[in-house]
């Protein structure tokens, strides 16, 4: 029952945390904290020439959340935000799936790990965190994808 | 005399469920403590019987409803020693703590309007508020708050290095209006010189309280040797249901403080533009109380006192004992708090290298121990001992070595699946 929470790849990001703590011209940061715990990261975003997000990362947390940050970090670095929006949403769609969605791994690759997760209520903030972070500061940056279905200022 | 914990565990009936596939092993009665069959049935009893609003009405129910709820007061108040208009009901420990700060905030406003009130509650720029840096956010927010709306100052006492409150940071002085102390500290286990601290604050002219959540249900506690003005604590970590605390204050003080929250059944006279207030602690009890509540809570303090707290008391300081021997002997583990079971509870927080304590609390969880992680509402704990969180394990009366047993070895059953097991020297 510990196994489908700790899958290797998560402990293998946990030890081995890839991405980095820092990117040259970060547009714009979010800080995170998991007030239950104390759990915290910093999520930095910006663009690289071709318009790709540009992600680094720092925090201090569980197993669960540091591998989160490095899955995502390594998952969305170089993707334009619509390629990023799409891999967020099925990650989003994952983490409340209660463990009842079999999850798309040509999208997710190393977060499908993930999906255990989802069946544990007191982790999901653990794994959410460094990704509430992104979105945060893409919204600051306006690093954001925003499909023209999701405009509400159409339908107004 | 030494508790049958078989005889005890039978009364609650949660203990032997499975969890995860494996038997429960509760060690976080520090955060909730479980419930007696006793007390479950005296709640529904009450309500099959004899359920009313109480203080209204004059039918039979009425009555009943009412002797029900002043009799659980009355034999709250003799479980610590008190009289029974010295306790006032409230929602919870925090609520009470609130009801205090707020007759601060209350009696100073009305003083700022030119309204008449004892100035021992009125604050401002110049005066201080004295807490400890290992008080629970319930016993640290709302003086933040006193003191942001009024210009007092809060000053704290600090916390050595072993996890004991640091006597020579003493900040209290002859500006100091109220200290508000911790007795047993829910992070630590710390148990505070509260008498000398009252003590101190009362040489300066200032009134105290003292946060008893962590003591009144695992010692005996006559409260007016404390040397406390005012003391707090709830009736779920004691075997009572949630939805009820307490707040025990000398009849003269709460008689001198404006109310908090305001409305029905807290008034003496009401006309369109004025009224004036009941006597305590009837002033603190706007609105139709938790009686239903309050039966239950009178019931878990009977079942204490069947058990008998000194013996409670004793049990708990034995399988403290045995927790500390074994934590000190893991390689790996540090205790944050007093390492030794001299002025401790049974409260233990621990971190272990190389795994955060959600991590510890998930694999311990899977091995069916059910213990707390995080910063247990005391943040600035963790920040004076410059670690994210702690995972504590908390017996009670229902737990036996066995269970701290069980717990020790889940421990080392996380280490050894991080693969963080130390090498220790032969």
């Amino acid at each position: 029952m510990t196994d489908d929470l700790y899958q290797e790849i998560i402990l293998d990001h946990y030890k081995n945390p890839r991405g980095v703590a820092a990117i040259e011209h970060p547009l714009a940061d979010s800080h995170q904290v998991n007030p239950t715990c104390g759990d915290e990261v910093t999520v930095w975003v910006g663009e690289d020439s071709q318009g790709n997000l540009e992600i680094a990362y720092q925090g201090q947390g569980c197993s669960i959340s540091q591998a989160s940050s490095s899955v995502m970090s390594e998952l969305l670095s170089g993707k334009s935000p619509q390629e990023a929006a799409k891999i967020q949403a099925a990650f989003m769609e994952l983490m409340q799936s209660k463990g009842q969605l079999e999850p798309n791994e040509d999208v997710l690759e190393d977060a499908v790990a993930f999906a255990g997760v989802s069946r544990y209520p007191a982790r999901i903030k653990c794994a959410l965190i460094s990704w509430m972070a992104l979105a945060d500061a893409q919204i600051k940056s306006g690093l954001t994808y925003q499909p023209q279905s999701l405009d509400r200022k159409e339908h107004t | 005399m030494a508790l049958d914990v078989s005889l005890i565990r039978a009364d609650f009936p949660i203990l032997s469920r499975k969890v995860r596939g494996v038997p429960l092993v509760y060690l976080d009665s520090g955060a909730t403590s479980q419930k007696p069959s006793v007390v479950l049935d005296a709640e529904r009893r009450y309500y099959e019987t004899s359920n009313a609003a109480v203080h209204r009405g004059a039918h039979a129910l009425a009555e009943e409803a009412t002797d029900a709820y002043e009799s659980a007061r009355s034999i709250i108040a003799g479980f610590v020693g008190a009289q029974p208009d010295e306790i006032v009901f409230t929602k919870n420990a925090t609520e009470a703590i609130n009801l205090v700060a707020y007759a601060f905030t209350n009696a100073t406003d009305k003083h700022r309007q030119g309204l008449e009130v004892d100035p021992r509650f009125i604050v401002g720029p110049g005066d201080n508020i004295v807490v400890t840096e290992m008080e629970h956010h319930a016993n640290l927010i709302p003086w933040q708050e006193l003191c942001a709306k009024t210009g007092a100052q809060l000053k704290w006492f600090g916390i050595t290095e072993d996890g004991r409150l640091d006597l020579e940071s003493d900040p209290i002085d002859h500006n100091t209006k109220f200290v508000s102390i911790v007795h047993q500290s829910n992070i630590l286990g710390t148990i505070n010189p509260i008498k000398e601290i009252m003590n101190r604050a009362h040489q300066h002219g200032a009134l105290g309280l003292v946060d008893m959540c962590q003591s009144v249900p695992h010692m005996p506690i006559d409260m007016h040797a404390t040397g406390a003005d005012f003391a707090t604590w709830s009736g779920h970590k004691m075997l009572g249901p949630t939805g009820i605390g307490i707040l025990w204050g000398k009849s003269e003080l709460l008689n001198s403080m404006p109310p908090f929250l305001t409305g029905g059944s807290m008034i003496e006279t009401v006309t369109m533009d004025h009224s004036t207030f009941a006597a305590a602690p009837a002033r603190f009890e706007a609105g139709v109380p938790m009686v239903a509540q309050a039966v239950g809570l009178a019931t878990a303090v009977k079942y204490l006192q069947a058990i008998g707290m000194e013996n409670i008391e004793r049990h708990e300081q034995e399988l403290t004992q045995h927790l500390l021997e074994r934590l000190r002997k893991l390689p790996g583990v540090r205790i944050i708090g007093p390492d030794s079971n001299v002025d401790r509870g049974s409260a233990v927080s621990f971190v272990v290298d190389g795994i955060h304590p959600h991590d510890v609390g998930h694999i311990m969880d899977s091995h069916g121990v059910a213990v707390r992680v995080g910063h247990h509402c005391a943040w600035p704990v963790c920040r004076r001992f410059d670690i994210p969180a702690t995972t504590r394990i908390s017996p009670y009366l229902y737990n036996d070595i066995a269970d701290i047993d069980a717990a020790v070895d889940s421990i080392v059953k996380a280490q050894e699946f991080f693969g963080v097991v130390p090498e220790v020297a032969l």
